[in-house]
């Protein structure tokens, strides 16, 4: 014991540095903010450290070559012992890191943290949560697998609809005129270097922030942020109902912390590593891309939105969003900061997230894409086929061999890009399924030049049978009428 | 006395140490900025877009669309599989061809053939195409890019180089290429 004790003082000698840690560890904070609805940013600073170590962990054994490295990550799923681990650990991480990032974004904004004076700390969270996102669209590119090479398309081409300058960006974005090899190490050096150094450098400057400036308080309905007063009512708040940092606040944080390390560690283990899918190899193009969690609203949003609208809303839309998020302190940096006395910004919230929660819900079973396989994989459901004549069954085979299941659903299986048919012999008269059939339209590719006149008169007959049977077929009143009219 | 004139002779020797700094960062600035450009460098000179051989005609019966690919004309070492490009050949009929871009004219993904139906489809966000590359519905604002290719000794060889995306000089390349006549 002695001897530690006289080691420890050698160093303190030297670096001098145990009043101002204990000083720091120490500090007061108010009481109620040593709360579990503030332990978000610190459980966010925790999963960073396990993504850089997880992330080094990594980089001993991925090989950042075009060539390379969907082998690399196959060796390290399959043969490296406890390989697999450390990548599902490293990927699940990255889900967790940004969920909590977001989480602890909402709370900030909820309570109103963002206020006077720690304007400056809003900011740099903001300058955060992109980072974090850089992180997560950089570490899917380095799985080099198909999804990686398709989604670094859709990222090329949505750059390349940046007026006058789109095709300069496309070219540094892929360090070259195709998606290769520099790609990878391009984003390879993004993601290992660049991002994580900025990650380091403005984790460091919100901390500090955090430290000079004080826990934000527990928000009080009435008690208005002004910015003459605030700072000494704060220094009141603290110095008369104020505890220590250390332990007092430090054990709940530590608690969540510790809780969201299982809970990442126990998602590796039950649900493994997040791939790597197909090999990156262009000339396979039987492939579903779909981006990692963090961007599935993005898909969703990029497939809904009218052709017209996209590219306004795409290179203006992020504009708007980081100049609300960045000028947020200077327009409402002062009042109230109860989030029951700010309607408002909890519906900003609600909205937010339901948009965010919903778009995400519908990419994941991505409606608007034809299902590519449903004319050769989906049958149709018995009962449609059941009791029908020879030319009706003909036309249930011209449904699958013209690819109309692909976007067609029949009893629930198979494409939802189109209405399902179950009912449509109640929405259309026979003349307006040929003219639909053939002529296309709403959105619906025309078919006129690919089905012969049998093979239309077989489909139409097939889809005069798509109705309930308690339910009559459309008909066109008035040639009935006029014939009545005119025998 | 002194205090007034040592001051002085302090301050121009830091004024020149940051000077001196300030060119030499200058003098570092050039080259590593033209070192980041270099991709639009080497555009421009000398350029990445050449023929390239897609391989005998016979492979693209008349009346067919078919798959193909070729080797990128400019590539990595570190490439690996990447270096491969695929394309659609259409033979519309034995006299003029369409070569169509893999690349759906939306955001990128590869659009797939259906012969049956006479229809390409993306799988990503749903653009659909006809056969002769024209838009049929969907989020895509025009038709399939289209390659200029010409037939040389029985060989289909197309002007090829760079990933096409909207805006590109490749995507106004081929508009052009659609309304000239090919240089077959």
């Amino acid at each position: 014991m002695r001897v530690i004790k006289k080691l420890g003082e050698w160093f303190e000698q030297r670096i001098q540095l145990a009043g101002p840690v204990r000083e720091t560890l120490e500090h007061q904070v108010p009481r109620r903010s040593a709360s579990w609805a503030y332990v978000f940013g610190s459980a966010a600073l925790t999963v960073f450290c396990l993504q850089l170590f997880t992330g080094i962990l990594l980089a001993l054994l991925y090989v950042p070559s075009a060539g390379e490295a969907w082998n690399t990550l196959q060796n390290l799923n399959h043969h490296v012992t406890m390989g697999w681990f450390i990548r599902a650990l490293h990927g699940w991480g990255s889900n967790f890191m940004v969920a909590i990032v977001l989480i602890h974004m909402a709370q900030v904004f909820l309570f109103g943290a963002y206020k006077f004076p720690r304007e400056l700390t809003w900011i740099v969270g903001v300058i955060l949560l992109l980072l974090t996102l850089g992180m997560a669209f950089t570490g899917q590119v380095l799985r080099f697998d198909q999804d990686a090479y398709w989604g670094l398309g859709i990222g090329a081409s949505i750059s390349s609809r940046v007026p006058l300058l789109g095709p300069w960006i496309v070219k540094l974005l892929l360090g070259g005129p195709i998606i290769g090899g520099a790609t990878l190490s391009r984003f390879f050096a993004l993601h290992v270097f660049v991002i994580p150094g900025s990650l380091i450098a403005f984790v460091g400057l919100h901390l500090l922030l955090v430290l000079k400036l004080g826990i934000n308080e527990w928000p009080m309905p009435g008690r208005i942020v002004r910015r003459a007063t605030y700072i000494q009512q704060y220094h009141e708040l603290t110095s008369e109902d104020g505890v220590p940092f250390v332990p007092n606040a430090i054990r709940k944080d530590l608690v969540f912390s510790g809780l969201v390390l299982l809970s990442i560690a126990a998602c590796a283990s039950f649900f493994g590593p997040f791939g790597p899918s197909g090999q990156p190899d262009p000339t396979i193009i039987q492939t579903l891309p779909r981006p990692d969690y963090p961007f599935l609203w993005l898909y969703a949003v990029l497939s809904l939105l009218p052709p017209s609208l996209e590219t306004p809303v795409l290179l203006i839309g992020p504009v708007i969003v980081l100049a609300v998020l960045f000028t947020l302190p200077f327009f409402a940096g002062e009042g109230e900061k109860s989030w029951r006395r700010r309607p408002i910004a909890v519906l900003a919230i609600l909205l937010v997230a339901v948009g965010l929660g919903r778009f995400t819900h519908l990419a994941g079973y991505a409606p608007w894409s034809p299902v590519m396989d449903a004319w050769s994989g989906d049958s149709i459901p018995a009962n449609y086929l059941k009791g029908r004549t020879a030319l009706e069954r003909q036309g249930a085979l011209v449904f699958q061999a013209k690819q109309c299941h692909n976007c067609h659903a029949l009893g629930g299986i198979g494409g939802q890009r189109g209405p399902a048919l179950d009912r449509v012999a109640v929405r259309l008269t026979q003349n307006q399924l040929i003219r639909q059939v053939i002529q296309g339209g709403g959105n619906m590719p025309a078919f006129g030049k690919n089905l012969s006149p049998a093979e239309t008169t077989a489909l139409v007959a097939f889809l005069k049978t798509l109705h309930p049977s308690g339910q009559m077929p459309a008909q066109d009143a008035s040639s009935t009428i006029s014939l009545e009219a005119h025998p | 006395m002194t205090q007034s004139n040592a001051p002085t002779r302090r301050g121009m020797l830091f004024k020149l140490g940051l000077l001196f700094n300030a060119a030499a960062g200058m003098v570092l600035a050039v080259p590593i900025v033209r070192y980041l450009l270099s991709p639009l460098i080497r555009e421009r000179k000398p350029g990445y877009e050449s023929w390239v051989s897609l391989g005998p005609l016979e492979q693209f019966p008349q009346g067919q669309t078919r798959l193909a690919s070729f080797r990128n004309p400019t590539t990595n070492v570190t490439d690996g599989e990447t270096a491969k490009v695929p394309c659609w050949v259409r033979n519309v009929d034995g006299q003029k061809l369409q070569v169509f871009a893999i690349n759906c004219a939306h955001l990128g993904c590869p659009v797939r053939w259906f012969p049956q139906s006479g229809l390409f489809m993306c799988p990503c966000h749903g653009g659909v195409y006809y056969a002769d590359g024209s838009r049929a519905s969907g989020p895509p604002e025009r038709g399939l890019f289209q390659y200029r290719y010409k037939v040389e000794q029985g060989n289909l060889l197309i002007l090829a180089g760079e990933m096409p995306t909207t805006g590109s000089p490749t995507a106004r390349l081929i508009n052009m290429a659609v309304r000239r006549p090919p240089c077959v």
